[in-house]
């Protein structure tokens, strides 16, 4: 599927970042970047494992606090707010996990609505029930509804993991190597969702990956995370034009694999 | 807890007052959240059944066994002195002061809290704990709060089925032995029990209870290293509530000889 130009509002930010340091014992992973994140863009974060691509998203959600740095996300600094407020903010990003991380101990139903019958309790069972229909039909998993997540391939976990974030109507999603360890028939599938969710929702999106099949079909943007800092950024074409060897080993490695 | 990169006491000693100082923030946060709402009661009740429910048959063998044995085996030494007849009496004195309650909480520290530490654990290195906590609840109020308070209220009610399986097994076991009714072993055995220590069996059952919940908790809860942590969580979850048990235990009986 043909990546659609989504209207993308340059004038508005809905992530900013500023100087972000992070570091775990003695390593610095995170150096000091900063990244801004538009109204109805798909950002992806490229990077070889190991450079704090994760680290990145779990700081944006809470997950995580910055050493150093500012990190606002829809005119809110993420580390300064209360718990409650953080609740708040966290039910307008929506954060796809690389194991997709659903509840083992539930059907897929109760996956979709265990973040609805939480923080939308004027909603009826009636409009709960619809809810979840209207996400599973939008990730084509409508059939999966009864059944568990240990029943399910590793491509429709990542979909209800996806329509489990979608079911909250997030204005921001956060995607974790959405295409790890998937093969490629369901890797194109994925990128096709990434690329649906953002036209239909109307979402900012970042989207942290290695694979760059998955980074050329979904990214508006890219930008290079080399060893704790972004070292490039721009269209695919304008990151991969380089002599920078790190980069064209990292392009000619990920072709050739 | 490095000072220029050297230990304050030992690396071994840094790393015991670390967990202390964990595991007292987390027993401090369970206070903190239990009295707060939301509530989570439907969770609450599956735990309280999985707890409870689940267990009675392990627990119902165990203390049926528990009590038909040692009154077997108690049998022959006080016939020696012509004291059969005081079987009764020292069956439930063993049972409700400290079997019952004990046998209740190692049998719980094996089947839940191995269970509390390998469920949370494989939740933590999979990233659901994560993933609750991005869609805005509380995965420590939702996982330990209501697991903890399950068993902290039913290993008590458990160990009084304990104690009443465990009873009934030494009932048939004396009359058979001393053709006694039913009304005069429970006269016999209820005579020298006294409300200090059906209070002081249940306080310890409860304090058990929590013991083993918050272990499986914190040891499921702070597990790490992939599927070889969540083994981890599981046996620890084990070893350190059973360790804690009898330290318990030694605990209550020296406070409670104190004071009667």
């Amino acid at each position: 599927m043909e990546k659609k130009t989504a209207p993308i509002d340059r004038s508005k930010h809905v992530i900013s970042i500023k100087g972000l340091k992070k570091s775990f014992g003695d390593l610095d992973v995170l150096k000091g970047i900063d990244l801004e994140l538009y109204q109805g863009e798909n950002l992806v974060v490229l990077g070889r494992s190991g450079t704090g691509k994760s680290v990145l998203i779990k700081v944006i959600s809470g997950l995580l606090k910055p050493d150093d740095g500012m990190v606002n996300v829809l005119g809110m600094e993420v580390d300064k707010l209360a718990p409650a407020e953080l609740q708040e903010l966290r039910l307008k990003i929506g954060f796809s996990f690389q194991s997709s991380a659903l509840y083992d101990s539930m059907t897929v139903k109760e996956n979709l609505e265990f973040p609805l019958v939480r923080n939308s309790k004027h909603l009826s069972r009636k409009e709960i029930d619809l809810a979840i229909e209207d996400v599973l039909d939008g990730v084509g998993l409508l059939q999966t509804l009864n059944q568990m997540p240990s029943e399910l391939s590793g491509g429709q976990r990542k979909r209800i993991g996806i329509a489990r974030t979608l079911i909250m109507r997030p204005s921001i999603m956060l995607y974790d190597e959405p295409t790890a360890g998937l093969d490629p028939i369901t890797c194109i599938d994925i990128n096709n969702l990434i690329n649906e969710v953002q036209e239909r929702y109307n979402t900012s999106s970042i989207i942290i990956t290695h694979d760059l099949t998955c980074a050329k079909s979904t990214g508006d943007r890219i930008m290079m995370l080399l060893e704790g800092r972004f070292e490039r950024q721009g269209t695919f074409e304008e990151v991969f034009n380089t002599d920078d060897e790190r980069i064209k080993t990292f392009y000619n490695y990920n072709f050739t694999v | 807890m490095k000072r220029s990169g050297k230990y304050i006491v030992s690396k071994r000693l840094d790393k015991l007052f670390l967990q202390l100082s964990d595991v007292y923030k987390f027993i401090m946060r369970f206070f903190r959240e239990v009295f707060l709402p939301p509530f989570e009661f439907k969770e609450m009740v599956r735990q309280c059944y999985e707890v409870g429910y689940k267990s009675l048959a392990l627990i119902t063998l165990t203390g049926f066994i528990t009590g038909l044995v040692f009154t077997k085996q108690s049998r022959p030494s006080l016939a020696e002195f012509g004291a059969a007849s005081w079987l009764p009496s020292l069956v439930a004195i063993a049972i409700i002061r400290a079997l019952a309650p004990l046998v209740t909480a190692l049998i719980a520290a094996g089947k839940v809290g191995s269970n509390i530490g390998a469920e949370l654990g494989s939740m933590k290195v999979t990233e659901q704990i994560d993933a609750m906590e991005v869609s805005a609840t509380n995965p420590f109020k939702f996982l330990v709060v209501t697991r903890i308070v399950a068993t902290t209220f039913m290993i008590p009610i458990l160990a009084v089925y304990t104690g009443l399986v465990g009873m009934l097994g030494s009932f048939i076991n004396v009359s058979q032995n001393e053709q006694t009714s039913l009304s005069v072993f429970i006269e016999d055995a209820f005579k020298s029990i006294s409300f200090l220590d059906l209070f002081a069996s249940l306080f310890k059952a409860t304090v058990f209870g929590f013991t083993i919940g918050t272990v499986g908790c914190y040891q499921g809860f702070n597990s790490s290293k992939g599927t070889e942590g969540v083994g981890k969580a599981a046996n620890s979850a084990v070893v350190v509530s059973m360790f804690l048990i009898f330290i318990e235990e030694i605990l209550v009986v020296q406070v409670v000889n104190a004071i009667r």
